[in-house]
This record gives C-alpha cells, structure tokens and sequence, in this order.
C-alpha cells in the first residue's frame, strides 16, 4: 500500500498503518477508516440489534427470561454470561425458562443485576432496561 | 505520581506495549522488529470455534506469545502477575508505579470506555501500560490510541478483571533485567525461521494449508448456511483481517516493513527484495477484503461471487507458499 493510498472514511478513530512512501520505504501514517472494514462493522452491530429486538419480542411473547435480552444486549455469548455471574451454564440455561426466572431468589437475581449493573426492578421488567 | 513515560502510537497493541516500554529503558526497538522477533505473523482458522456467532480466523499468534518469544530470543526477563483479588491486584499495581516502573496490563475492551463503543467487544486480550496516578485517575497509555488516557479506579478494575476467553485475572507484567547488548542479529533470524515454519506447517488449519481451507470454506457457505449468514461469515473474516491493530492487510505490512529494517541490520540485501514482495501480497488481501465487501454490502451476491472471492484467497496462499520457502532459504 503507497502512502497516498491510506484510505480515509471519516470514523472518529485514527489508527496507525503502515505504508510506503516515494522512495519505497516503509513509514507509519494515520487511517479514519476504510469503507469495507466499516460497512462489516456496521453489519455486525445491525446483526446484534436484529437479536436483541428478536428476544426481546420473545420476552415479550412469555418464550424466554429478561436475563437472555439483557444478554444479548450486552454482545455476549452464554459462555460469557456464565463467567461473569460465575454459575453453572446449565442454570443459567435454565434460568431463561420464563417460569424458573419468576422463582428466583434476591440473591440470584441481584448477581444477573449486578453483571447487567440494573436493579433488579429492570432485570424484571425489560422495559425498564433500554 | 507520574512516570516520565514517552506514548508512541502503533498498529497494535501487544508489540506497542513491550516497544514503548523497551522504549522507556533506552532501546530504541521499533513495532515491526517486535512484531517480527515474536514471529507475531500466522494464519489460522480455528474449527468448533465460534466468535460473535462467525468462524474464528486469526491472523497472528496467540495473545501474549509475541512478548514471550520476542523476551526470550533478545534475553530480557519480564516478571508476570495474575490475582484471583481485585484488591490485591491494585496494590501490587500501585507498588510498582510507586517504584516509578511503568507497567503492561492486559484488559478486556468491553469496559474500556475511552473506546468508541461500536468497538466494545468481549475481547480480552487488549494491552496497555499504566504510567502513573493522579487524583485517583489511572494515567493510560493504550498503544492503538492516539494521544495518552485515563481511567478511574473503579473502570481500571473493571477491565483488568473481564471475565470469559483469555480473562485477563489482572495480568501484569514489565520487562525486569536487561542483557547489556541486545543481540538483534540473531533474534531476527530465530523470529524470521519461526514464522516460516508456522506458515509452512504440515497442518490443514494453519498457515498456507489455512488459508486454502478457508477459501474451500468461503464456496461452500452460501449453499450450507444461506446467503445472510455467508455474508456475516465473510465480514467477520474482513474485520479480523482488517480491524484496528493489523496496521493493514492483516498483518502483512507490518511484516513488510521488519523485514526492511531487518535488510539494513543483516545487511542483506535479499530481505529487502522480499520485503517488497510481501507489500504485494499486502495489497492483495486488500483487494480479497475488498471483493468480499462488495458481496456484504450488495446482500444479494450470486454463488459466483462467493467462488471468485475464494479463489483470490487460494492465489494468495500459492503467494505466500513461494513466499515463505524464499525468505526460509535468504537467511
């Protein structure tokens, strides 16, 4: 890549690259983004927005606990939703069955709440939540 | 306190670390020679393995072993510490910025809250140094950013003590003892040997045979999983290849410009030949990332689109195969 070839999108972030100059010499030079890297991010987070308004209606429909939108909502995955609330992954599994999730503890809860940093109130009620 | 503590801004965050802080001892060690030494350059697609719901490909070594290779072939020791309390882990940090010794610390970027947030992921294996404390705010200097940042105790902690892959379990770490010289020379060729075996290696998954894999791969999604998730597949290949710390072209500029600097130390003229040629290939994962950006952003892409996107990779790995067996032999 030429030094005049660095492309430039306008994202707020400048990165370092390296190109070459004139002479053929490798220097470092700042980068606002290319267009292919930011049109893959931004399918990326459109892809998180569409899962987290489908459990969300899922929520909604009784199908599955506040505890999976809030997930999803926070990108993570279910393994990493069990390490920061440190259960095992077939209780937290089991936690997203609407009828288990009414018969939680405080204790239980307050761990999904502080994970979420929620009350519990909205950990109750997703609407609460955005 | 404040360390008097110079912030270089680099592609990536790992070799800016251990540059800014050989840097801060008073060996002028550039990003591409600690990128090189480490033998930071690989490609690897790791099956079963899934990253935000897409394949898991990765274009440099694991987390952490840039440093460990790089420390070991110039002979310098790094003292390393992980806490299992969080109030320990702050004091030791606080001790040593006392010692006025600016320490690396390895964090996760979904906290990090200087990060613009398109760019929080669960990704735990970000590196940065703390140079100092002032008014109970941590003085940060995060190799990808551009100037020097701070974060307070609570959002330091936070990050030091991410949980899920890689959790950083407040991982310190700072170089301790130095050799009076550094052996450059010989560093580079053990770093230079290494990344041509890996790239080389007899294993399906790895290196070359990688790549090829994944081009195989690539032909095959739109019909096993459907266009929608082929495309977010292919996006995820890109923003690995291209996402910040690459320095472009997944890694294979910064590449380029060690082994030029690594022509003028070896005096070999050879390097520098090969050092040109692996900007070709650089510019050539541009234009696949580039390919495969048209297919996402379309969202309608036919098959054939999905075969000539594999075959661009399929030329590189030819590419790089001749590539790695000249540069083995130069040295």
């Amino acid at each position: 890549m030429k030094k005049n070839e660095v492309p430039q999108d306008n994202g707020e972030f400048k990165e370092l690259c390296y190109a070459v100059d004139d002479k053929g010499n490798y220097i470092t030079t700042k980068s606002t983004g290319w267009e292919p890297k930011s049109i893959a991010l931004s399918n990326a987070i459109e892809e998180i927005n569409e899962r987290v308004a489908n459990v969300k209606a899922r929520v909604l429909n009784n199908e599955t606990s506040p505890i999976e939108y809030y997930m999803e909502l926070h990108k993570m995955d279910i393994n990493i939703l069990t390490s920061y609330v440190g259960l095992w992954k077939w209780r937290v599994k089991r936690h997203f069955k609407p009828s288990v999730f009414k018969k939680l503890s405080t204790d239980i809860l307050q761990k999904y709440a502080d994970v979420f940093e929620i009350s519990i109130d909205q950990l109750k009620n997703i609407e609460h939540g955005n | 306190m404040e360390i008097n503590f110079t912030h270089h801004q680099t592609a990536h965050c790992e070799n800016g670390v251990v540059s800014n802080l050989m840097k801060h001892n008073g060996f002028d060690i550039s990003e591409p020679m600690v990128f090189g030494i480490g033998s930071g350059l690989l490609f690897c697609y790791i099956p079963f393995l899934k990253i935000n719901h897409g394949p898991a490909i990765t274009y440099r070594i694991m987390p952490g072993f840039i440093f460990k290779r790089f420390a070991k072939r110039v002979n310098i020791k790094i003292k390393r510490e992980k806490f299992k309390n969080t109030q320990h882990a702050k004091t030791r940090l606080d001790e040593n910025l006392e010692k006025n010794n600016p320490v690396g610390l390895q964090v996760g970027v979904y906290n990090l809250t200087y990060f613009p947030d398109d760019y929080r992921f669960h990704f735990n294996a970000h590196n940065l140094v703390v140079y100092g404390k002032k008014n109970e705010l941590y003085l940060i200097s995060d190799p990808v950013m551009e100037t020097v940042t701070t974060l307070t105790e609570k959002e330091l902690e936070k990050v030091r003590f991410a949980k899920g892959a890689f959790a950083p379990n407040g991982h310190i770490y700072f170089p301790t003892e130095f050799p009076k010289e550094l052996n450059i020379e010989a560093a580079i060729i053990k770093g230079i040997k290494h990344t041509c075996k890996d790239m080389l290696a007899p294993i399906p998954i790895v290196g070359v045979k990688g790549i090829r894999l994944v081009a195989k791969l690539i032909r095959k999604w739109p019909k096993k999983k459907g266009n929608k998730i082929a495309n977010h597949y292919l996006g995820q290949i890109v923003r690995m290849q291209e996402e910040i710390g690459t320095g472009g072209g997944g890694f294979r500029y910064i590449y380029a410009a060690f082994l030029q600097e690594s022509s003028k130390l070896l005096n070999n003229p050879k390097l520098e030949e090969l050092a040109k040629e692996m900007t070709i290939i650089g510019d050539l994962w541009r234009d696949f990332a580039l390919e495969a950006s048209r297919i996402y952003k379309n969202r309608s892409a036919k098959e054939n689109a999905y075969n000539n996107v594999a075959s661009q990779l399929e030329s590189i790995a030819d590419k790089e195969e001749v590539f790695f067996k000249k540069l083995k032999k130069s040295i």
